[in-house]
């Protein structure tokens, strides 16, 4: 038998290509790069119904409220009595000093934080002088614009990260944003500097 | 002139193309509400897909709004839903989540800039009873 010299033909491919580029071109088209960013807050847990419910006790020096009403307007006021008095008018930004001063009380203030001696010790610090029991209250009318809360918590987020950042570097030598997180740095700067938003439950005043 | 050797491009085109398959994420629900997220600076990103759940609180889309009006509605999955029904929604997204994911279940907020506290308030305290307690008020970055 004669040996067959015939050889086989090769695939025409030139198509291939263009295939997948239509291919491609629909991935890219359909494709949404972009990842969600949001302001992350963490929820207490839910109140527990066998509980009586019971007033947590917290020193009028340690709270700060901000109240914003129905027609959108900030309010704060300081929870210890002797200087009770309501500031109107605020802007979102007046807040991030105002929570910065409230937060760190760096000139130890009789109407800010009292400090406490870190319990237990943190990493690093040992028995710290902390505000520990401080707490920023956000209230809202049931009619206030999300907005509006937002961008206060995005000032109250902003002042917490600025002090962190301020004294991470006075302590470590570091920006906040550089330290890993859960690292004995991490620890130590989240206990001098806990993160105490409350997210009450709106309620009712101003108007109705 | 000699001619381009151009028997590599499909290989290349090839490539291209599996990297955007991989890094796709396609749309999964059609939005039957609008809302434009408040802008912040403090934002983190949302890293594991996987992880994240989603809730939309805005006005009904035009051609819903004839029914349903243009006060802020929930959407959850693909259809408008009511304050109780995000447990529910909450316990079916954890139990398709795998085991170890679970503890780090988040939920993302998408909501319209003017929705109203009262709704947002509702949905946060739903929240908190499904122990749904990472969330993520969704927003964009402000210049």
């Amino acid at each position: 038998m004669a040996r067959s010299k015939r050889k086989v033909p090769g695939l025409n491919a030139s198509s291939t290509a263009d295939i997948s580029f239509i291919l491609l071109i629909f991935f890219l088209v359909v494709t949404s790069m972009d990842t969600d960013t949001g302001l992350a807050r963490r929820l207490p847990n839910p109140p527990d119904p066998n509980q009586e419910e019971e007033d947590v006790k917290v020193k009028g020096r340690n709270v700060l409220v901000v109240q914003v009403n129905m027609n959108n307007e900030i309010s704060y006021y300081y929870g210890d009595q002797a200087s009770r008095v309501a500031q109107y008018n605020v802007q979102p930004s007046d807040l991030y000093v105002i929570a910065k001063e409230f937060i760190a009380n760096p000139s130890n203030k009789a109407n800010m934080p009292e400090f406490h001696p870190a319990d237990p010790p943190l990493p690093l610090l040992g028995a710290y002088p902390v505000t520990k029991n401080h707490i920023i209250s956000i209230q809202t009318d049931r009619t206030t614009k999300y907005d509006v809360y937002f961008q206060i918590q995005n000032e109250l987020v902003r002042a917490y990260n600025d002090i962190r950042d301020e004294f991470a570097l006075s302590k470590f030598g570091k920006h906040f944003a550089d330290i890993v997180p859960e690292s004995d740095e991490d620890l130590a700067v989240r206990g001098v500097y806990p993160m105490k938003i409350s997210e009450a439950e709106p309620k009712q005043y101003g108007g109705n | 002139m000699p001619e381009l050797n151009t028997s590599s491009l499909p290989d290349l085109i090839f490539s291209i193309l599996f990297f955007f398959m991989i890094v796709t994420s396609m749309r999964e629900v059609t939005l039957k509400v609008e809302f434009e997220v408040p802008q912040g600076t403090e934002l983190q990103k949302l890293e594991k897909k996987s992880l994240v759940s989603y809730i939309y609180i805005g006005p009904p889309t035009r051609e819903y709004r004839a029914k349903l009006g243009t006060e802020s509605r929930i959407q959850l999955n693909e259809d408008f839903a009511e304050v109780a029904a995000i447990h529910e929604y909450v316990l079916q997204e954890r139990e398709s989540m795998q085991e170890r994911d679970k503890p780090f279940m988040k939920i993302s907020l998408k909501m319209d800039k003017n929705t109203q506290m009262g709704i947002v308030t509702d949905v946060k305290m739903a929240l908190r009873e499904a122990w749904a307690l990472n969330i993520s008020y969704s927003a964009t970055k402000r210049q």
